[in-house]
């Protein structure tokens, strides 16, 4: 067939009638789980939302990403642990006190498990704790405003792992050391490990207005390693689980000599016991350092306090408070279904899934069947807390996540698969192959009493051809199930950014309402603040020089800054006078040794600045904010540093 | 005209057809004449090559949530001292209150527009610089230095209304 440049047109027409009639049905009518093929239910259309909020931790980035399900679309990277040059996190003057602590200003940490703040078991969509896994802390993220609001350091944990899982009703978030260590530290061979390398296992309450965290006490626990934990919830509220391993307590090749035991422990804390024991003045009050950062979003600054003292409870003095429960084969994810019923071991060593029985276990401690103890915590009988295991056929089961529908999806990173069995009959319902070598896996709500049974997100640790690649190092791959139906359905691969270690979902509709648009210039109370229009000025006290600056759309005042001297210590106190939902500006100052400035509406951010070359040196606004953006500029004579250039500044003038 | 022309033309009438129904139907042609009266009013002045300072329209309420506004006889000090408090917070770093700066001075603009219109431009002025001619025009005067939503209420809009009074 011949074309001629005359029908190119019409055909171009008919391309357009064809789409065009297939509009009677809504853009919404094909979405979800009723679609029928995947595309269909990954595709949200252009301007219209994701039904799922999943928030991904980031591991070795230090920070937290947030995307869209089903869409595997990337919104937001929020900074927690780590520097951020794209905001001036952990640069500005407001934000450094962030990340100090009892080792000075530390800019990384390798942040794992998000846990999303629960009322009565359920998720409440106010907070978001994470833990940093190497310098060990806690954080906690604000769910209005998606910022990093706080962080506590974690003392005598080192490997801060188990962690950071909250309680039924936010009570606690609770950490576990993965590493012991000498509690207090101390000069001592690393060969005497054995019986003087200590496991904290730590319960920081959350206010519950104002979410503010407060380390309340540390359970001295034998040196093992203390991996991954849940609270119990509905019947077994009021206790908390920890997987260990490691109970040979090898300090070396722990390859080989850790995986010696052919079981290890879940332990199982009765922390309401504790509480109360504590209450009565138990415990004993043990000198400590650890760092306190807490951000107040009305004075848009971080303060950061030392404290120096913890609660320290030995578990051997509360009759009743720890127990341990045998479990094959150094069991890793640590699990409780949402009736609270069983605690799930997932032995990373094994083929089986272990499941014990919450009613069993309180059987058998009130019957005081125990089978000796370890460093006088008592040890109860596998045969009498098990309730069944999983014949999977899989190999090296890592965690699982429930559906609220009475199934259960563990994966299995040795078979690189997604394992759907049913928690009462423990039958294996359907399996699905990962690509590949599976990690976590994340169902909205899936570890707490009423999960959102529609997807699963599959986070697999390596990724090898899933994508075009990019050199020697490749995004992890993130794999999304349908789980609505009996089998589960591959529905798309996306990426992730650093190596997420698990995440949480919640619906959209629980936060987007609540997401806060700007800050309201009238609560503004940084001290450098440059309200009024005429409140903009710059201040020299001997060497420091205080710039109190605004912006709006898109001008700097002032734009034009002299009498600055080689040597000065310049501070850019800029506020954004912005009223309006997403109008950020941007300062970026020649030669600063920092990072950018991103300022949200109301708020007021601080860089440094210490020029050291004599001349005139411009700022601009780095986010495209008008069409006069370019404008958005000024400069700043810099003078030697004996100059007697006189202090001036202006705009327009 | 080729057949595969002419079988084409047939297809796209059959897709027409098929498609009926769809497509909004359209009412018949009709000239708004007591609607259009006033805007035409305004656009025939902006048409006139006139910067929009130039241009008094006292008609033109202009479009936004505010559809009345009665002056009192004498100024309310009280609410033009608190509109004054606002007007600095929120609007110095781009008006000054007798003299042109990145956008218009508010002095003796109640001489030129409607107290309406004014609130308008303070309360919604994403839609003003794109629907209203006098502001449309003010952008074009202002090199497109657009006029910042500073999520003002209505009642505080009125006050820095009143503090313009006294200028």
């Amino acid at each position: 067939m011949k074309l001629t440049i005359k029908s190119l047109p019409i055909f171009a027409l008919m391309a357009v009638m064809f789409s065009g009639c297939n509009n009677s049905k809504s853009p919404n009518g094909n979405r979800g789980a009723l679609a029928s093929t995947a595309a269909e239910k990954v595709y949200v259309p252009p301007g219209e939302h994701d039904e799922f909020y999943a928030f991904f931790s980031g591991g070795y980035s230090g920070n937290l990403t947030v995307y869209g399900l089903p869409s595997g679309r990337m919104f937001k990277e929020i900074p927690v642990f780590s520097q951020f040059p794209t905001n001036g996190y952990g640069y500005s003057e407001e934000t450094k006190p962030m990340l100090n602590t009892s080792h000075g200003f530390i800019p990384w940490d390798d942040l794992h498990h998000p846990d999303i703040s629960q009322t009565d078991g359920k998720l409440d969509g106010r907070w978001i704790f994470v833990n940093g896994n190497n310098t060990p802390r806690i954080a906690r993220i604000d769910l209005k405003t998606f910022e990093t609001d706080e962080i506590i350091e974690v003392p005598n944990s080192a490997g801060n792992h188990s962690s950071s899982f909250v309680t039924e009703n936010t009570e606690y978030v609770v950490a576990g050391t993965r590493f012991s260590v000498p509690v207090p530290q101390k000069d001592i061979s690393i060969k005497e490990y054995r019986g003087n390398f200590k496991g904290a296992l730590s319960f920081i309450e959350v206010a519950p207005e104002t979410g503010r965290m407060n380390l309340k006490f540390q359970i001295m626990m034998p040196g093992f390693d203390y991996d991954l934990s849940h609270p119990g919830r509905g019947k077994s509220h009021g206790w908390f689980f920890f997987t260990t391993y490691n109970t040979e307590e090898a300090n070396t090749l722990l390859e080989v000599n850790a995986s010696q035991n052919d079981k290890d422990f879940i332990a199982a804390v009765n922390w309401k016991k504790i509480e109360e024991y504590i209450n009565n003045g138990g415990g004993t009050k043990m000198p400590a350092e650890y760092a306190h950062n807490v951000y107040d979003h009305s004075t848009h600054s971080a303060k950061s306090t030392i404290k120096k003292e913890v609660l320290m409870v030995d578990p051997t003095k509360v009759p009743g408070a720890v127990f341990l429960l045998p479990t094959p084969k150094s069991p890793h994810g640590c699990d409780v279904d949402p009736t609270g019923k069983y605690i799930i071991g997932n032995g990373k060593l094994s083929a089986d899934l272990t499941i014990h029985s919450f009613g069993k276990m309180i059987a058998a401690i009130e019957a005081e069947k125990f089978d000796g103890d370890a460093y006088g915590i008592p040890i109860l009988k596998f045969e009498d807390v098990l309730a069944g295991q999983v014949k999977s056929g899989g190999l090296g089961p890592l965690h699982t996540e429930f559906d609220g529908k009475g199934n259960a999806y563990t994966t299995f990173f040795i078979s690189s698969e997604l394992v759907k069995w049913n928690v009462e009959t423990r039958e294996v319902i359907d399996r699905q192959p990962n690509y590949y070598s599976v990690g976590h896996v994340m169902i909205p709500g899936g570890n707490s009493a009423a999960p959102f049974g529609k997807y699963a997100v599959a986070m697999n640790k390596i990724t090898k051809d899933r994508y075009l690649p990019t050199g020697p190092e490749l995004e992890h791959s993130a794999q999304l199930f349908d789980i609505s139906g009996e089998k589960m359905e591959l529905l798309l691969d996306f990426p992730t950014h650093g190596e997420p270690h698990y995440a949480a979902g919640i619906p959209a509709e629980i936060l987007a309402p609540e997401s806060q648009k700007i800050y309201r210039l009238e609560d503004n109370k940084h001290e450098f603040a440059a309200l009024g229009g005429d409140e903009t000025r710059v201040e020299r006290h001997g060497n420091e020089v205080h710039v109190y600056m605004s912006m709006i759309r898109s001008h700097f005042t002032p734009d034009n800054i002299e009498g600055i001297r080689v040597g000065d210590k310049v501070y850019f106190h800029i506020t954004n006078h912005e009223q309006d939902f997403d109008v950020p500006h941007g300062f970026a100052m020649i030669g600063a040794n920092n990072a950018e400035l991103l300022i949200m509406p109301g708020q007021t951010r601080t860089l440094v600045w210490e020029p050291g070359q004599v001349g005139v040196w411009p700022f601009y606004c780095t986010d495209f904010c008008s069409a006069l953006h370019q404008e958005m500029q000024g400069y700043v004579r810099v003078s030697p540093a004996n100059s007697d250039i006189k202090l001036s500044w202006s705009l327009g003038e | 005209m080729s057949t595969i022309e002419k079988t084409m033309l047939l297809l796209f009438g059959i897709l027409l057809t098929a498609c009926g129904g769809t497509p909004e139907k359209k009412e018949k042609f009709t000239y708004e004449r007591t609607k259009t009266e006033k805007k035409v009013k305004a656009e025939d002045q902006v048409a006139k090559n006139k910067a929009a300072a130039d241009i008094t329209s006292l008609d033109n309420k202009g479009i936004g949530p505010v559809k009345n506004v009665t002056l009192g006889a004498e100024i309310d000090q009280a609410m033009a001292r608190a509109g004054k408090e606002l007007f600095k917070s929120k609007c110095m770093l781009c008006h000054k209150p007798d003299r042109k700066f990145i956008g218009p001075a508010p002095q003796g603009v109640l001489d030129r527009r409607s107290p309406e219109w004014v609130m308008n431009m303070i309360l919604n002025p994403e839609v003003m610089v794109k629907e209203d001619p006098i502001a449309k025009q003010l952008l074009m005067d202002y090199n497109g230095s657009p006029m910042a939503n500073q999520g003002l209420t209505e009642e505080e809009a009125r006050k820095i209304l009143e503090y313009f009074r006294t200028l």
